[in-house]
């Protein structure tokens, strides 16, 4: 069985995570286990060195041969360091890190704390998620007067929030 | 602010005396923030760590919370040095193993430090005594909601804080907690607590040894997701795990004390006489011996005036402090030497255990009910 990582040496140390009846698998040669830090409990994160590879072969999947606009990431990079280079890389390898996120946390929408900056728009946001239920409601109800006035509120929104 | 004077003092946290400190020693609460349009330190060239940390280091020390800090680069900081705030839990050991264009900012009291590129371009973190999450969690909001108000944190409205690793996404906010658990080893019931903990979506790590062998009795416990739940339902869930465990290390130790007091006593006594007259000491059994000790102040056997010294040796045992405290260079084996003639000279002023007066628990621990920081 080969190395995980570098796919060229034998596999000495096998690592498995069970996570909410989830098994993950990962095998190591030597020296890769010494560079991802296996052998120190506090450094090494389990979490991190299978979503380094699980993620890379999703990414994989998301798009040939993709590249960071900003910083000049590509995929490989990530396979190797487990890590991502910018905030833009967020965007760029998105359709490979939604399915990733969603097997390592407990959700895939942030609902905590939100920057003063961005609270506006997360107000916005809110605000319009709200108004198109109405909507489809109004739409549902026959109720064309009040839904032709919330599409234009929503109109307004959108206009806000793009400004 | 110097590091001798830092190196000279334990840190707050250390020796404070806040709720059920006995099995918890600190609490920790870290959040994790970049900038916006700034590639993560582990990308940025040297030019462009260097830039951002000229952006964020004043800021830092600007902060009210900051005054008379120790802030330092940590190229000016020699590896010693380093390993000394590693052994304190004052910086992570990734953190230490930088050089150019990273620093840390902490505050007097060490209970707030700031490292700056390391895996995030921010890292902030408060520690506490005891079981005190919540307020480590406010200290750190504080600043958080201060500093973002000067530096633009890279944010998106679905994925919440963007950090370097995906497993840090959301809220950016790694909670943990230290724990003492020598009840839980010596009864063999340590590996379902583990299992059991590690179902709930937490993590649990041994503090020092490798795999599942812990050193010291010492266990740190975290969240392990960060995206999809707010800091509080975090901190609230991960409280409540601590405090069932507070719960089954005290009737651990109640059921040792009922049905198997003498292996209890064994071990105390062994402990006392090995550290009190070994002349040579590997760091490993020290923290394993401590532990001990360190049990027999929580159940009677020495007086309470003794828990500061063990607590302090704990820390002051660890190879970088030895090594720091001694004018020539040390091998493992001086190093060794060394420690046991500490321990001795702390262990001079401790009375023999005392047997009698290992009474019940019950004046400690499972019968008060935990108190709520909330």
């Amino acid at each position: 069985m080969l190395c995980d990582v570098c796919k060229c040496n034998d596999a000495a140390v096998f690592l498995t995570q069970i996570v909410e009846g989830k098994m993950q698998k990962v095998n190591l040669c030597d020296a890769c286990s010494k560079e991802k830090g296996v052998q120190d409990p506090t450094g090494f994160a389990l979490a991190d060195l299978l979503l380094g590879i699980g993620a890379a072969e999703e990414i994989e999947k998301g798009g040939a041969a993709q590249k960071c606009p900003v910083c000049g990431f590509t995929q490989s990079d990530f396979k190797k360091t487990g890590r991502l280079g910018c905030s833009t890389c967020y965007l760029t390898f998105a359709e490979g890190l939604g399915s990733l996120l969603k097997a390592m946390h407990k959700g895939t929408e942030h609902v905590g704390k939100v920057p003063e900056h961005a609270q506006r728009a997360a107000q916005l946001t809110d605000r319009m998620r709200n108004l198109s239920e109405s909507l489809q409601k109004a739409v549902a109800d026959e109720n064309y007067e009040t839904a032709a006035s919330l599409r234009d509120q929503i109109k307004q929104l959108e206009n806000d929030l793009t400004s | 602010m110097k590091l001798s004077s830092i190196i000279s003092t334990q840190g707050e946290w250390l020796r404070g005396e806040g709720p059920h400190h006995q099995i918890v020693i600190s609490s920790r609460v870290r959040f994790a923030r970049n900038l916006r349009n700034r590639a993560f330190p582990g990308w940025a060239k040297k030019a462009e760590r260097t830039a951002i940390l000229d952006q964020i280091r004043p800021k830092v020390e600007q902060l009210p919370e900051m005054q008379d800090s120790f802030s330092e680069l940590l190229q000016d900081l020699s590896a010693l040095d380093k390993q000394v705030l590693v052994e304190r839990h004052l910086i992570s050991r990734e953190h230490a193993a930088k050089g150019a264009g990273s620093a840390l900012v902490m505050n007097r009291k060490q209970t707030l430090s700031v490292m700056i590129n390391e895996e995030d371009h921010l890292r902030m973190q408060s520690m506490r005594s005891g079981l005190q999450l919540k307020q480590a969690f406010k200290l750190v909001d504080k600043i958080d909601s201060a500093l973002e108000s000067n530096l633009e944190f890279a944010f998106d409205p679905r994925l919440g804080y963007l950090t370097a690793c995906p497993t840090n996404v959301g809220t950016g906010m790694r909670a943990s907690a230290m724990l003492h658990l020598p009840g839980l080893v010596l009864s063999e019931l340590i590996n379902q607590v583990v299992q059991a903990v590690s179902k709930i979506g937490l993590a649990v790590r041994g503090l020092y040894g490798e795999g599942t062998e812990a050193m010291g009795n010492l266990f740190q416990i975290s969240n392990q997701t960060t995206l999809g739940e707010k800091e509080d339902e975090i901190i609230s869930r991960l409280t409540k795990v601590i405090e069932t465990i507070i719960d089954k290390e005290h009737d651990a130790r109640q059921v040792l004390l009922q049905k198997r007091s003498n292996t209890l006593w064994d071990q105390i006594g062994r402990a006392y006489g090995l550290l009190t007259y070994a002349h040579a000491m590997a760091s490993k059994e020290a923290l394993n011996l401590l532990s001990i000790i360190k049990l027999g102040v929580d159940l009677g056997a020495f007086p309470e005036e003794r828990r500061l010294p063990i607590d302090e040796l704990f820390i002051d045992t660890q190879p970088a402090h030895l090594q720091k405290s001694s004018q020539q260079k040390l091998n493992a084996e001086e190093r060794d030497h060394l420690r046991a003639q500490i321990i001795r000279g702390r262990l001079k002023l401790f009375p023999k255990p005392d047997i009698g007066k290992l009474a019940k628990e019950s004046g400690n621990g499972s019968a008060a009910k935990p108190s709520n920081n909330e």
